[in-house]
């Protein structure tokens, strides 16, 4: 089993890309990618998500599922 | 074939909104992350998913509770996305002058210099490709899923994913050496990526 997957993991890699391959370019776009998720997400976003869902508790047929 | 999942449907619609609006501000960061990458600036980005968060809570009732949420966000906003693209034509993007405030910020980190160069090189790929390399390779979804949110067969996506790295590859090697010929700087760079194994 362990076998199996390093032999597929050395091939993948000469082959093209893996998604969990530790080649550099995986590991920078990976690396790239976490940097955004990791900004913190703008209020203005916050607050559309909270005034909608507060819209939709307060009136609308929409608010009862 | 909606009848069949009615009682499901009615089983997590107890939690109602609630969890609806949770299961977003969780999928947030990386929707958001998704944005920057298509669309390459964060300034636009931040309106790409002001526009996904409103379509996907104005269609709510079409989710399918159980289903990837994630997966559902991140196909309304790719579609946002190609949907302003044509209605605005392309405009070349400037830099992206937030992401290198934000790598400015942290100069200690020798490593933040690489990611500015790993942003330039995604930024100049086809936006297929860089769609398909960043969905498969950092948001985490698997190829078929990939390919449903970005409307195409597997096979496609797979060969977008393999000629973006091709290309970056190309590109990184390339703004390594012109920039800064082949010394201390550039050479781990070139080194990583071309791992020598």
């Amino acid at each position: 089993m362990m076998d199996k997957d390093t032999k597929d993991e050395r091939h993948a890699s000469r082959q093209g890309f893996r998604a969990d391959a530790s080649d550099a370019i995986g590991s920078q776009l990976k690396q790239y990618y976490k940097s955004v998720e990791q900004e913190p997400v703008p209020d203005h976003l916050l607050d559309l998500l909270e005034k909608l869902d507060q819209a939709e508790r307060s009136g609308g047929s929409n608010g009862k599922a | 074939m909606a009848r069949l999942e009615t009682g499901i449907d009615q089983a997590a619609n107890v939690a109602g909104a609630f969890s609806f609006k949770r299961e977003m501000l969780a999928a947030l960061p990386s929707l958001r992350a998704f944005a920057v990458s298509l669309s390459r600036r964060h300034d636009r980005a931040d309106d790409l998913v002001q526009e996904t968060v409103m379509k996907a809570w104005s269609k709510q009732e079409s989710f399918q509770p159980g289903t990837n949420m994630r997966a559902w966000l991140f196909t309304i906003l790719r579609n946002e996305f190609y949907s302003q693209m044509r209605r605005k034509g392309r405009e070349l993007p400037d830099p992206d002058g937030l992401f290198a405030d934000n790598l400015a910020s942290h100069p200690e980190q020798y490593g933040k210099m690489d990611l500015a160069d790993f942003k330039s090189a995604l930024d100049q790929l086809p936006d297929d490709q860089r769609e398909a390399i960043v969905l498969i390779g950092a948001s985490g979804f698997a190829y078929e899923e990939a390919a449903a949110i970005a409307g195409v067969a597997v096979g496609t996506i797979k060969s977008r994913v393999n000629r973006a790295r091709v290309k970056l590859q190309e590109l990184l090697t390339v703004s390594g050496e012109s920039d800064y010929g082949p010394d201390g700087t550039s050479a781990p760079l070139v080194n990583r990526a071309f791992p020598g194994r």
